[in-house]
């Protein structure tokens, strides 16, 4: 069956990812956080791979890395998220920051947030904010695997880290590993 | 249970946002993979599929009680339609076919001809005790014990393993009683 046609309701993915988080995060690894994200990571990495190949069947091979990373911040953004990375920034030795303001797997997240009356309201929205943040944090293991896994396929190697700015914009990190000739 | 289709309504309100199934189906297939690295006994594995899916299905009722354009269904037989013909298809983009039901008309099957959480997958011989799809059960499962109704869910038949089609036996175990905090809005 050709996979290419084919949808499913956005729901399906959202539902998945979240379960994804509770199972490593929660269940799985409760208190190695990061032994988690790891395996998150991984899962990201193989459809990362697995995603390029298919995206780019039909394309002659990219050049450089650049071009490579342009091709992530839009045909590939587009595809799964549905949207353009917002800004990319480059220090021309191999940092890449791609910067998303609204980044589509963030925009559903809801935390359980501290009443945020009376006295402590500045203090509490900080701290809630602060939880937000971290919440978050979780959920963006698998779209770094995700990238990892893409620039690989397209001969990138790198390591992708994220950070979680103001809910729901977020920074991907990318570091291009330098080959050992 | 709160559901039964009204006929002349489209069975599915546009509302439903949809995305290309591969995201979808490479993810669930490099989830499946990584618990198959985490666990040695398969068995464990379809467990963990199967605690996902109950997790999913408990949230994602609301979302399909919200959506689909639906009545409370009055028996066990008219909620395995609504499953088979509005949630399968609002969420997978497949229909099901209700068939095998059981004479006490507890128990009855699903049948999915089409699947799209196994596009692209081919068991190895030694994942021969794998319910690949047994995230669907725990769905199910997770989903009806929302609605108050307590089920056994599981695959009898697979087409991974050889078979013509895909089947879900679902067995009514108890039907609790309703105690919503709310009114229904009839």
């Amino acid at each position: 069956m050709p996979g290419g046609a084919r949808e499913v309701a956005e729901s399906c993915v959202d539902s998945l990812n979240m379960e994804l988080v509770a199972t490593y995060c929660k269940r799985l690894h409760p208190t190695k956080p990061d032994l988690a994200g790891r395996r998150i990571e991984a899962i990201g990495y193989q459809v990362g791979l697995q995603l390029a190949e298919r995206y780019t069947r039909e394309r002659p091979r990219f050049t450089d890395h650049l071009e490579s990373i342009k091709f992530i911040c839009k045909d590939f953004w587009a595809e799964v998220f549905k949207k353009q990375v917002d800004n990319l920034k480059t220090n021309h030795k191999g940092v890449f920051v791609l910067q998303d303001n609204r980044f589509r797997w963030l925009t559903r997240i809801s935390v359980d947030a501290l009443p945020t009356t009376g006295a402590q309201n500045e203090s509490a929205v900080a701290a809630n904010a602060a939880r937000a943040s971290q919440a978050a944090g979780q959920y963006l293991y698998f779209p770094c695997g995700l990238i990892r896994g893409a620039l690989t396929n397209l001969g990138v190697p790198c390591a992708v880290s994220a950070e979680v700015t103001t809910l729901p914009a977020c920074e991907f990190n990318i570091l291009v590993l330098k080959r050992v000739e | 249970m709160r559901a039964s289709l009204r006929p002349s309504d489209p069975a599915v309100s546009p509302a439903i946002e949809r995305v290309n199934a591969e995201l979808f189906t490479l993810t669930y297939g490099a989830i499946v993979r990584q618990l198959l690295t985490d666990y040695e006994e398969i068995e464990e594995v379809n467990k963990q599929l199967d605690t996902m899916g109950y997790n999913i299905g408990a949230r994602l009722i609301d979302d399909f009680l919200a959506k689909a354009n639906i009545t409370k269904c009055t028996d066990f037989r008219e909620t395995a339609d609504v499953i088979a013909k509005v949630g399968f298809k609002m969420f997978l983009n497949v229909t099901a076919t209700v068939a095998n039901w059981s004479a006490d008309s507890m128990e009855c099957s699903l049948i999915l001809e089409d699947n799209p959480l196994v596009d692209f997958v081919e068991l190895p011989e030694t994942c021969q005790g794998l319910s690949y799809c047994n995230i669907l059960c725990g769905v199910l499962r997770g989903a009806l014990e929302m609605v108050s109704m307590r089920t056994e869910v599981k695959f009898v038949k697979d087409m991974l393993r050889g078979d013509d089609v895909f089947e879900i036996r679902m067995k009514l175990l108890e039907q609790m009683p309703e105690e919503y905090p709310y009114k229904n809005d009839e």
